[in-house]
């Protein structure tokens, strides 16, 4: 597998750990990973530099994910690129919102590896 | 109760959308699944998931005891919408470290940002594994964003309570505290 450029989006450093350790298990490898600690970050850090996957928390302070993730579509900023949401939130409405802004794939905190391998490597190898 | 505007957004969002592209929702209310709510079961059943899936450790409810330790990390994440309340996990220094490092593969050595960021997460696990047992609450009540607190000298107030539920888990050698109390059930 060539080279997988992930973006990480949440406030928090240790879930972005966990995230990152995650795809690792799943076997994204090699891998690279940019971190944002916001939707504002992420969005920035999308401007300076190209991604293959972003994973990005609902739940955040300043710019949350759903915001985050229309704000990728309206400027246009990742086109074609996967987004999967890994958030608490686990009701069907969360879901369908997630969808509906544009979301390819939704993970519920807390989750295993496995559940990550599962939900997101269909979507780098389509990508 | 009110914490980061949690509560006014979700009622915002139960009355009509909030402006935020969901569908206006029908009434729907708690009172009637009150006994589910409440369950302690849940609380149990989150806070072994949490720690199963996320730290790889299992835990089993404890009766009595407790950190004495004077060090202590709370963290709290409040509930918004239906039901107002909020999640509190509280646990001493000892712990909190262990709980930091089964989380990141790391060690610690004292109550760092990391450390309490980790804390912050689990409660902020904890508060949504909890209120997605129950249907209703997982669609009709948000969470703030988690606040975290150190040392032991503050108290939890809550005006006439609708309901709380406190109990304490042990993981290996240490122990720590779940609360969720909730002030407002609609």
């Amino acid at each position: 597998m060539s080279e997988i450029r992930a973006l990480i989006v949440d406030d928090s450093s240790v879930m972005r750990k966990i995230v990152e350790r995650a795809l690792r298990q799943a076997g994204l490898d090699p891998l690279v990973v940019h971190e944002a600690g916001s939707g504002t970050e992420g969005l920035e850090l999308l401007r300076a530099r190209q991604v293959d996957l972003i994973l990005s928390d609902i739940n955040m302070p300043s710019m949350d994910g759903l915001e985050f993730l229309r704000q990728i579509r309206a400027q246009n900023l990742a086109p074609g690129i996967p987004v999967v949401m890994i958030t608490t939130e686990s009701s069907e409405e969360h879901v369908k919102q997630a969808i509906q802004a544009g979301a390819q794939g939704y993970i519920r905190k807390p989750f295993t590896a496995e559940q990550v391998k599962e939900r997101v490597l269909p979507l780098v190898h389509a990508a | 109760m009110l914490l980061n505007g949690v509560r006014k957004a979700s009622i915002a969002l139960e009355r009509g959308g909030g402006g935020n592209g969901m569908e206006p929702t029908m009434a729907v209310s708690l009172r009637e699944s009150l006994q589910q709510v409440s369950d302690p079961g849940n609380l149990d059943a989150s806070v072994e998931e949490v720690f199963r899936l996320m730290l790889g450790v299992e835990c089993r409810r404890e009766h009595g005891g407790g950190s004495q330790e004077q060090d202590s990390v709370t963290a709290v994440v409040g509930f918004g919408g239906l039901l107002s309340g909020a999640c509190v996990f509280s646990t001493g220094r000892t712990a909190a470290l262990e709980i930091a490092g089964f989380m990141t593969g790391m060690q610690f050595e004292e109550i760092d940002d990391t450390v309490k960021d980790g804390i912050g997460e689990i409660c902020n696990m904890l508060a949504g594994a909890w209120k997605g047992k129950v249907p209703e609450l997982a669609a009709n009540c948000g969470l703030s964003v988690p606040a975290v607190i150190t040392g032991r000298d503050y108290k939890l107030h809550v005006q006439a309570p609708e309901f709380q539920l406190h109990h304490l888990y042990r993981f290996q050698e240490s122990t720590f505290a779940v609360t969720i109390v909730c002030d407002g059930l609609q």
